[in-house]
């Protein structure tokens, strides 16, 4: 392809946005919308995401030593568990640093648990994380059934409830997206099919004056990229400057570590590019779609 | 040269349009292709530009089998035959300047070349002040021009016609087939399928009559002889 060849293109992709005025603007509006739904979505989406795997990653596995374990019977232990591949991560917290906690963790009336730093009743325990926090009740139950493994404590109940929970509410955000794919879907490609009858005279002149399939398709490909990338103008704008104003009105208020925002960079920058590589992908999609019927010699 | 042998053209419907149609057209000649309606004269002149494929049978274009040509190469094809319809297919968002440029643009003409080589054609249709109009202000005869200037802009060897002036008043016509004898002079093969009498009898030329899909009559200077 010549360089002027190109340039025709591009001048005739664009010319061609205004000569189909209608089309054109609802093509851009159905893109506008879709990318309006997927983009509130996809920042409402992730954000639960990231509630959920703060949640999930703080549970860990307590692993209470048995006080009658020597250091080797320790050490032992500690290879064992770590043997287990689903095992990420393994800290120790001696029963001295476990009081030091727990008194902190009271605050004020921590004071009085003073008392028991001459003779602690707590017990050296392993901190053990696994790769995937569901993963955590496998391991738990393995590591009971090493010796010297005096207790182990997960938050058993609350822990299982809390996963089923996260499951289900990804369950429902997958299906939304599903459901939007679709509704996408269907409102672009009832806006080509309106496109096409517009457009197949012109693909037919254009067979008939010996232009080739690679010819014909490349201003309809650029126009589709056209309208995607039009139809990202309004939902990126709109989705990074409601997020910047909800993001400072809110972080202030979010105290509950668990509940945080995604900070508003580069989070709302990266949904900015998904917005318009989706743009683009639709666009480029539905023209592609509309011109390939008309091509078959 | 255009060459037909034992074509046979059965459309998926089952309609048989053509029957076994044998003909030879020289460089240069003019042909009036003639018939009843419904005989099979678009489908033969469809044949020609590879618009449907015939079921059996070849077609050489200047020693390119027709039967055999790939669908990629279709579009090369195309750059040496002009078409000329009753319905001129003009692009009505482009101006009568663009509409020609097109078929230029199409096969990567500099841009240079296609302005000298449209504004020639436009004068040679006499539509040189109106290359700025859009065809829905322009007369059917006009339009029919300009779509003419788009089938000989890139020069081609065939210019084929089907039913060029049946949208068309009688003096219309008339300045149309000026035109198109104007083009045939330059050494341009045409032909054309018509239901009009009087020029068929008028401008003489070969006659190919063509009824239930077979040549029935093939004759140089040859007459309508058809009563409508
Ligand atoms: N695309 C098609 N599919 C099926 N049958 C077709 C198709 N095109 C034409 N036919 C049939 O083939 C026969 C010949 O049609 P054709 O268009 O070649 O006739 P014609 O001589 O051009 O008629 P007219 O003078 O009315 O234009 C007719 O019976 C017609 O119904
Ligand atoms: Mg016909």
């Amino acid at each position: 392809m010549t360089v002027n060849t190109l340039k025709r293109h591009l001048r005739e992709s664009i010319k061609s946005l205004g000569r189909n005025g209608w089309m054109t603007f609802a093509s851009i509006s159905a893109v506008t919308v879709t990318l309006l739904l997927v983009g509130v979505f996809l920042v409402v989406m992730l954000n639960m995401n990231n509630f959920a795997k703060k949640i999930e990653n703080d549970v860990e596995i307590r692993v209470h030593i048995d006080v009658t374990a020597t250091q080797q019977d320790k050490e032992a232990l500690k290879a064992q568990i770590d043997a287990i591949p689903e095992v990420k991560e393994i800290k120790y917290s001696s029963k001295e640093e476990e009081l030091q906690n727990l008194i902190k963790s009271f605050g004020e009336e921590g004071s009085s648990f003073k008392l028991f730093e001459q003779d602690n009743p707590l017990s050296d325990v392993y901190i053990v994380k696994t790769a995937k926090p569901t993963d955590t009740m496998k391991v738990a139950k393995k590591i009971e059934t090493f010796k010297f493994a005096h207790k182990v404590k997960y938050g058993q109940g609350q822990v299982e409830k809390l996963f089923k929970t996260l499951k289900v509410a990804r369950n429902i955000g997958l299906g939304l997206i599903i459901g939007l794919l679709f509704t996408a879907m269907f409102l672009i490609s009832n806006t080509i099919k309106i496109t096409i009858f517009a457009r197949r005279k012109e693909i037919e002149i254009m067979r008939l004056v010996g232009a080739t399939n690679g010819f014909i398709r490349w201003p309809f490909f650029l126009e589709g990229l056209w309208l995607g990338l039009l139809g990202a103008v309004i939902p990126i704008t709109l989705i990074l400057f409601s997020y910047y104003n909800i993001y400072d009105f809110l972080k202030p208020k979010l105290t509950n570590p668990f509940i945080q925002l995604l900070p508003f960079s580069p989070f709302a920058w990266q949904i900015a590019a998904i917005l318009v590589a989706l743009g683009a992908c639709i666009g480029v999609w539905g023209s592609m779609v509309s011109v390939r019927r008309f091509l078959k010699v | 040269m255009i060459e037909m042998q034992d074509v046979y053209k059965t459309y998926p419907n089952g309609v048989m349009a053509l029957s076994g149609i044998n003909v030879r057209i020289k460089q240069g000649e003019f042909v009036y292709v003639v018939g009843p309606s419904g005989a099979g004269k678009s489908t033969f002149i469809k044949m020609m530009y590879r618009e449907e494929k015939p079921t059996s049978g070849s077609i050489m274009i200047n020693g390119v089998n027709l039967a055999k040509l790939k669908d990629s190469k279709v579009p090369l094809l195309r750059r040496h035959i002009g078409v000329v319809f009753q319905d001129f297919k003009l692009l009505p968002k482009l101006t009568v300047y663009e509409n020609v440029a097109f078929a230029l643009e199409v096969i990567e003409e500099s841009p240079k070349n296609i302005k000298k080589r449209v504004m020639e054609v436009l004068d040679l249709v006499g539509l040189k002040h109106k290359a700025r109009f859009y065809p829905d202000e322009l007369s059917g005869g006009e339009q029919q021009r300009v779509s003419i200037a788009r089938s000989i802009v890139n020069s081609p060897k065939i210019v084929i016609a089907d039913e060029p002036t049946g949208n068309l008043d009688p003096d219309t016509s008339w300045g149309i087939m000026d035109l198109f004898e104007e083009i045939n002079n330059r050494g341009t093969t045409i032909v054309m399928a018509t239901h009009n009498r009087e020029i068929v009898n008028t401008i003489k030329k070969r006659v190919i009559a063509i009824e239930n899909g077979k040549i029935v009559r093939d004759e140089a200077r040859g007459e309508y002889g058809y009563d409508s």
